[in-house]
């Protein structure tokens, strides 16, 4: 069984989740960088959420739910990218795609039990008034 | 002082647990007597107890599946034989204890056996198979199977200490909320798999990270073998659905210990979100169970017809197709429970769909043997056993998975004989196949072929014996699970089908001595160059046994089905190829960190059924405090040196050069 | 001996023993060998935190589904305090913050620097268990317990759940600290503090659609 090997790279090094990319790191400042971005834009869109709870901000009032989702996905997306530093680049494919799996099978399940949930219940008789 | 645990929670009064359960205990007593006497410990210890090696930890999984199958097989004896007495009369076997047994019977089949012994499998092949040393994380594995071999220890203590669940193998609310199950046989179903679901979860992340992260140079995706794929959507699987499980049975464990009211009759509780969730888990499970033995079969289908597997990339596709439908068509397991016919439609329409990635599964098995060299050979016979019995088994699936008919079908004789066709059919002939398959890689000598082929037809002909009758009762209205039958019409059926499964206990018997003639006659059956079967895949490039480091240099993998390629080269060239430079390698030491958090599981898990609160306190803080010394302690690694595995290499070298010279004389 | 040692100054040109393959890079499409054991352990540890995610969308469901169910009880638009939650929420994003800034020093092996980096992580996280139990506390006394309806058992449940998540990470991170103190950065420690980064954001992001979903959505009903 032969063993030698001319070292091929295809594509670019892979990152483990989290870690960030292999630039110059000796500034700490470019560091935290991206963990002081992303403090602000979390901190701007949990503000907002507030205020669209509320009524602060003038929000249609029967899209304040959406507007809260979308804020809450904001959020996320701000932790994703700034926190965890999971792009999109080709390094990164792995990280990302399990993160796709486990959203697939989150919205599935969630959407899934309040579809079947909410028929079940429509379909239930109508109860008493008061439940012990 | 010892919580709810008493004199009375003995089965003093009931012979049937009493002997079966000291039966076990004495047995079991006697083993480990006659282990510490012959002086077996130190090496028992050593070799296996603290073993982070996946190909141990593996051979450990399967043993324990065989234990736990052989349980769960006297516990379907025991059914059939029941309802082949009780017409018109009790039987032998009280409702109480019969509700335990299918409980029982259910449980642990499906936990812990059908699962360990693919899991097991997987541990022991995938890295082989990827060419590589070990599975990502080898302490991580070990953990798992302990975790697993705890919550087996438990169910089975409920034999006797207390009484298992009656509520069948998922207990369904309200029947399993503290006011119709006061007693703690559900506590005993709740623990038992909460905790060997956390080791499932760790297998799942060590196997997904294995497969995607840690393959030989060369090995593209596309180049993995078929297994290894089916290993990875498994997995997936495990990681992506068993959380789903331990949060359902967390909050039926709320419900039990701390009076809440998720799935209560008062105080608004919703006793379908129980059924919902629990299913939602339920359907990706039964894939984790038969994904790896789809993957099993196209091994052997492949090597035994002599042919590369046909349609590898739409293997590939259909297989990561179920993967994803698996998590869209749970409904159909409750489709008679209140969901409108939007619903309902919807999921049987999703639940058809998934029928054609088997579908396109089956013909590829199909178009690998049409052309080539078959050997019926033990694996194969089951592997055209399976091809066969699984069909049947799905195509009583899609029957089912029309709502109309299912609202006839639901619940009857013919779900339970649908779904243990496809289940013995396919996880169970798959589990067989890939025993005697691999086998010789992991001992070092072949399983008799003789008995191999006897343990085969015993079981085919044993499953439809037993099972068909059930079809023939189901549509006759035969419900499931019935302690004694008043109905004339399905009582001859029922004599069959007892008669079935003595056939079955025959096949039984068949594999037990299949197994005892071959360890005598290991010297005739030993296998000298490691590949048997003239496989294709690169498990078939080390010795058998393999070394603990698997491959003394990992190999290059230019293409798919490398070791064939491999083995086609050197006979072309009539040569090896070059001996590597070898260089020494480091390995995991061995670690007890598994077999101690079992320990503390089992202890945790006993006192938290039996609510004896002190010793569950003491037991967390145990724990975190041997979390904090485990995780103290510096990696252990040991060098083997390159001396050592130049020898291991060079044993292997002139088994293979022996062969080779006998394949250029009969050229 | 420790595995830096054990491939100090060795050529691995058949990337042979653990931790090989990185020599030309590991793509992940196969080419390069096993992946390097850092990128290994996060990838495992990213694997269970999606496992540990929808664990927490099943108990989201229950929690969507119960939230209706009051059993003649109290709402949570009647028992949820935007003051503390506002808290809460601004202890969790500080600490995430905190656990970043951490992140950094470790990876330049400043010893006392990630330590207060992370002593910050840990007061706050302590502080946000601290509000959370006397929310608890609170509620249990005012009779909405959650043995008193199906909205309020899925409510301590799941925010329960997160809670104890916060709680063995705070055990983790100070068994971690520890062992930075005692041992400096040896890659190991390196790989777990990367480990626990990916857990402490990761539960920062369940605590966004926590107080999205259960505190602001019940709030404005």
């Amino acid at each position: 069984m032969t063993d030698s090997r001319d070292a091929s790279t295809q594509g670019a090094k892979e990152k483990a989740p989290g870690e960030k990319a292999q630039g110059n790191d000796g500034d700490i400042t470019k560091g935290a960088t991206s963990y002081v971005i992303g403090l602000v834009l979390a901190m701007l869109m949990t503000a907002a959420s507030f205020a669209v709870a509320n009524g602060w901000a003038f929000v249609w009032q029967p899209g304040i739910g959406a507007a809260l989702i979308a804020l809450a996905v904001g959020q996320i997306g701000v932790h994703l990218v700034f926190f965890l530093h999971l792009t999109t680049g080709s390094d990164n494919t792995n990280n990302a795609l399990a993160l796709a799996f486990g959203t697939l099978v989150v919205i599935l399940i969630v959407g899934g039990s309040l579809w079947i949930m909410h028929n079940l219940d429509q379909k239930m008789m109508p109860t008493m008034p008061t439940m012990p | 002082m010892l919580g709810k645990l008493s004199w009375s929670s003995l089965p003093l009064d009931q012979p049937i647990p009493l002997v079966a359960g000291s039966s076990i205990l004495l047995l079991g007593l006697a083993l480990v007597v006659w282990v510490v006497v012959k002086g077996y410990v130190p090496y028992l210890w050593r070799e296996w107890i603290t073993s982070v090696d996946h190909k141990r930890i593996g051979v450990m999984y399967c043993v324990l599946a065989l234990l736990m199958l052989l349980r769960g097989f006297v516990d379907a004896i025991m059914m059939r034989s029941q309802q082949a007495i009780a017409y018109q009369s009790p039987g032998y076997l009280p409702p109480e204890h019969f509700n335990q047994i299918f409980s029982a019977h259910g449980t642990i089949m499906i936990f812990f056996g059908a699962m360990p012994f693919m899991i097991g499998l997987m541990n022991f092949v995938v890295p082989l198979q990827l060419g590589v040393r070990d599975i990502a994380f080898p302490r991580l594995n070990s953990i798992g199977f302990w975790l697993t071999a705890s919550g087996a220890l438990l169910v089975n203590a409920s034999l006797l200490i207390g009484e298992f669940a009656r509520t069948g193998w998922l207990p369904y609310p309200p029947l399993s909320e503290l006011q119709y199950s006061p007693d703690v046989g559900v506590d005993y179903y709740l623990w038992a798999i909460q905790i060997s679901g956390l080791g499932t979860l760790m297998t799942g992340v060590n196997l997904v990270t294995t497969i995607l992260k840690t393959r030989a140079p060369g090995m593209s995706y596309l180049r993995m073998p078929m297994f290894c794929w089916t290993a990875l959507a498994t997995n997936l699987l495990i990681v992506a659905a068993f959380p789903i499980l331990t949060a359902t049975l967390a909050m039926l464990t709320l419900d039990r210990y701390l009076g809440f009211h998720f799935f209560t009759n008062s105080g608004g509780g919703n006793m379908m979100m129980f059924i919902n969730l629990i299913w939602a888990w339920g359907h990706p499970e039964v894939y984790v169970l038969v994904l790896p033995a789809f993957g099993v079969f196209s091994e052997i289908i492949s090597t035994f017809s002599s042919k590369p597997l046909f349609g590898y990339r739409s293997m590939v596709i259909a297989t990561m197709f179920i993967c994803i439908v698996s998590f869209t068509v749970w409904l159909h397991h409750f489709f008679t429970m209140g969901a409108g016919a939007d619903v309902n439609g919807a999921f049987g329409i999703a639940t058809s769909i998934i029928a054609v990635g088997t579908g396109v599964k089956i013909y590829n098995w199909m178009f690998t043997m049409y052309g080539g060299r078959i050997r019926y050979e033990t694996p194969m016979l089951w592997s055209v056993g399976f091809l066969v019995t699984f069909t049947i088994g799905g195509m009583s699936g899609v029957l089912l998975a029309v709502p109309p008919a299912d609202f006839a079908l639901h619940n009857s004789l013919f779900l339970v004989a649908h779904f243990h066709n496809v289940i013995i059919g396919g996880v169970l002939f798959g589990a067989f196949a890939a025993m005697t398959f691999w086998f010789p890689k992991a001992f070092g000598f072949r399983l008799d072929e003789r008995w191999g082929k006897w343990a085969f037809w015993l079981a085919f002909i044993g499953f439809y014996v037993t099972f068909v009758p059930l079809y023939i009762t189901g549509l006759e209205g035969m419900t499931r699970r019935l302690q004694h039958i008043e109905v004339a019409a399905w009582y001859p059926w029922l004599l069959v089908s007892a008669a079935g499964i003595v056939i079955m206990m025959a096949g039984a018997a068949a594999q037990l001595i299949q197994l005892i003639v071959s360890i005598r006659n290991r010297e005739a059956l030993r296998d000298e160059t490691g590949d048997p079967w003239n496989g294709r895949s690169l498990e078939w490039a080390t010795p058998s046994p393999p070394p603990a480091f698997n491959f003394a240099v990992l190999p290059d993998v230019r293409e798919q089905e490398p070791y064939w390629a491999i083995k086609q080269r050197a006979i072309e060239q009539q040569d090896l190829g070059p001996a590597p430079t070898y260089q020494p390698i480091g390995m995991p030491e061995n670690s007890s960190v598994g077999f101690v958090t079992a320990a503390f599981t089992t202890v945790l898990g006993f006192a938290l059924i039996w609510q004896i609160w002190w010793l569950v306190i003491v037991g967390l803080v145990a724990g975190f405090v041997l979390f904090v010394i485990f995780t103290w302690m510096d990696p252990q690694e040991r060098e083997i040196s390159a001396e050592d595995v130049a020898v291991a290499d060079r044993r292997r070298r002139s088994a293979r050069e022996a062969w080779l010279a006998q394949q250029g004389e009969a050229s | 001996m420790s595995e830096a040692d054990l491939f100090a100054g060795r050529e691995d040109p058949y990337r042979v023993g653990r931790g090989g393959g990185n020599a030309k890079g590991a793509t992940g499409h196969g080419e390069g060998g096993p992946s390097p054991k850092k990128t290994v352990a996060s990838y495992g540890f990213w694997i269970f935190l999606l496992s540990d995610i929808i664990m927490f969308s099943a108990f989201f469901a229950t929690y969507a589904v119960l939230v209706i169910r009051t059993a003649g009880g109290p709402t949570g638009a009647e028992l949820f305090e935007q003051p503390r939650t506002a808290a809460e929420t601004a202890c969790l994003l500080f600490s995430s913050f905190t656990a970043g800034m951490a992140a950094v020093a470790a990876k330049r092996e400043q010893v006392a620097a990630s330590e207060i980096w992370l002593l910050a992580t840990g007061v706050l996280g302590v502080g946000f268990l601290f509000l959370e139990l006397g929310e608890f506390a609170s509620l249990i006394a005012q009779g909405a317990g959650p043995q008193r309806s199906a909205f309020l058992s899925a409510f301590f449940a799941l925010v329960g759940c997160h809670g104890l998540h916060v709680f063995g990470g705070l055990l983790w991170l100070g068994t971690m600290m520890a062992q930075i103190l005692v041992k400096g950065f040896r890659p190991q420690i390196q790989r777990r503090l990367a480990c626990f980064n990916l857990f402490w954001h990761a539960l920062d992001i369940v605590w966004i659609a926590i107080f999205t979903l259960v505190y602001l959505m019940g709030i404005k009903h």
